[in-house]
């Protein structure tokens, strides 16, 4: 079962106490934005075999939604971290550079 | 080629079965081809072999990084329907179904299509809608269904408890020509017929880099050594979008885990398939006698063919309650398969940015029943560049809003 850290509640959470969210750091386009743009945001995804840094969602706790680091080729997890955040904190690119070295 | 008959195996047993040759031929990579196929599973091989049988183009090479067959093909629950909502769903995956009615004559393989029925269940009262609204545009688009009532269901499958508590079983969708195959045959019969017909399936041969010149495709750099072509299928399913960034472009899919199980043999109890998607397990019968079951996706990306353990123990407890005769049986194996999940459910067969490469992927949790029907069109594409069956499943209808929104008419992943 994956276990994650909720940066939030400061505890770890099982796989089934959590929701799922996608990519994350996912720029929203603007009403103005033309079609391309568009399919960019809502539907084409990097889908890495590796690192992914994607969302998930305390749902049956706190109810908030942070991000997390994780590996999708190892299902290594390197970290979790604010929501309120554009790209991932420095310890946790520290943090994957030291696993990957 | 040898040609399997029954007097093929009555003179084999003559002479102590010496006179058997290999079902395919083992091939070393050629400098040049017409056309790569990345991927030997069920879709890369049947696009090949309509690519010899329907266009007579021979010159191809299957390259696999694994073995034959490895993939989502070994590791699917084989069920063949064609019940699906959308005019192009319906079109392609009927052709899929009516392909494999005839698909062991054609190919001299034994494939065992079994069409002994599929029924989907309607548990809720939104389910009932649907599968009414299903079946009404099954029998606009030729497809024979059937909306069914419980008793009906009962008497189909007498194993099934209709009455609940939780969800009662309240009708259902039934498509009698819907069935299984098996599915390792569908592979190797392909392979055989495509062996035969001079193409070169080489195995352990991983696509490390595309070579493109001028926005067109010219070859592969493999793991074992380059090799030249015009053009380039790519039918990858789980990886589709780890080739489609080799190549250069990026696809609107997701690879996550699906898995499936099998419990200990029995004496056949069941002789139909049962898909229940409001509490989300499939189950069938294997010849066997194995109930071989089907769950949900987990939501998160993976590429390592194992999933999270509890989506079986979801899985198993919805069939419990539908099927309490499952509650004593021991489970023998539980596997995963990665499937490539687009953001309408639905499939793409489609040109690319990059001229002379084509890809077919997408089919997320439901490509073993499409095999023949995806080949047979994707030959089409590949070899003329346009096919009626494919004409909706371009990548770039995401852009253009044209969704083939089978997730809503399903209610899940299917």
């Amino acid at each position: 079962m994956l276990i994650l850290h909720c940066p939030y509640c400061g505890r770890d959470v099982d796989e089934t106490d959590l929701h799922p969210g996608g990519e994350a750091h996912l720029k929203r386009v603007g009403p103005d934005a033309d079609a391309e743009a568009f399919e960019q945001y809502l539907f084409m995804r990097e889908n890495p075999k590796g690192v992914h840094f994607e969302r998930w969602r305390h749902a049956y706790g706190c109810g908030k939604w942070f991000l997390a680091a994780r590996n999708t080729a190892t299902l290594q997890v390197y970290g979790t971290y604010s929501a309120q955040t554009t790209e991932p904190p420095h310890d946790i690119m520290n943090a994957i550079k030291e696993a990957q070295a | 080629m040898k040609r399997y008959s029954a007097f093929a195996v009555a003179r084999e047993a003559f002479r102590q079965h010496t006179g058997w040759t290999r079902a395919w031929g083992r091939a070393e990579p050629k400098a040049r081809y017409d056309v790569i196929v990345v991927g030997a599973g069920g879709h890369g091989l049947a696009t090949a072999y309509y690519l010899g049988k329907n266009f007579g183009i021979t010159n191809v090479a299957v390259i696999e990084k694994g073995w034959l067959g490895g993939g989502n093909t070994g590791r699917n629950t084989t069920i063949i329907r064609s019940n699906y909502l959308q005019d192009p769903s319906a079109a392609i995956y009927e052709k899929s179904r009516s392909l494999y009615e005839t698909m062991s004559q054609d190919l001299n393989y034994n494939v065992m299509f079994s069409p002994r029925g599929v029924m989907m269940l309607a548990q809720t009262q939104h389910e009932i809608r649907g599968y009414q609204r299903t079946a009404h545009a099954n029998s606009l688009q030729g497809v024979t269904t059937e909306f069914i009532t419980p008793e009906r269901v009962k008497e189909l499958c007498p194993i099934m408890n209709i009455d609940g508590p939780r969800y009662p079983v309240l009708g259902a969708l039934w498509q009698a020509r819907g069935g299984t195959a098996r599915h390792d045959a569908v592979a190797w019969g392909y392979a055989r017929a495509c062996s035969d017909m001079g193409m070169d399936i080489i195995q352990q041969c991983e696509v490390t880099g595309v070579q493109t010149s001028d926005g067109r495709v010219t070859g592969v750099t493999t793991t074992r050594g380059d090799i030249q072509c015009d053009k380039l299928a790519m039918v990858v399913a789980g990886h589709a979008s780890v080739l489609a960034q080799k190549a250069g472009f990026q696809l609107p899919i997701e690879s996550v885990a699906l898995q499936a199980l099998v419990s200990e043999p029995i004496k056949p109890c069941m002789d139909v398939v049962v898909m229940a998607n409001t509490v989300h397990g499939y189950l069938s019968q294997s010849d066997k006698g194995e109930m071989v079951i089907g769950g949900g996706t987990d939501g998160y990306n993976n590429y390592t063919q194992r999933g999270s353990f509890h989506h079986i123990e979801e899985t198993v407890r919805a069939l419990v309650e539908t099927f309490p005769i499952v509650g004593r049986l021991k489970m023998l194996r539980q596997w995963g398969g990665i499937v490539d999940v687009t953001g309408d459910r639905s499939p793409i067969l489609s040109k690319t940015p990059v001229d002379g490469i084509f890809v077919n992927c997408g089919w997320g949790t439901g490509g073993f029943k499409a095999i023949p029907g995806s080949g047979w069109a994707m030959a089409e594409l590949v070899a003329k560049g346009h096919s009626p069956l494919t004409e909706e499943f371009s990548m770039f209808r995401f852009r253009q809003g044209k969704f083939i929104d089978e997730s809503v008419a399903a209610g899940v992943a299917h």
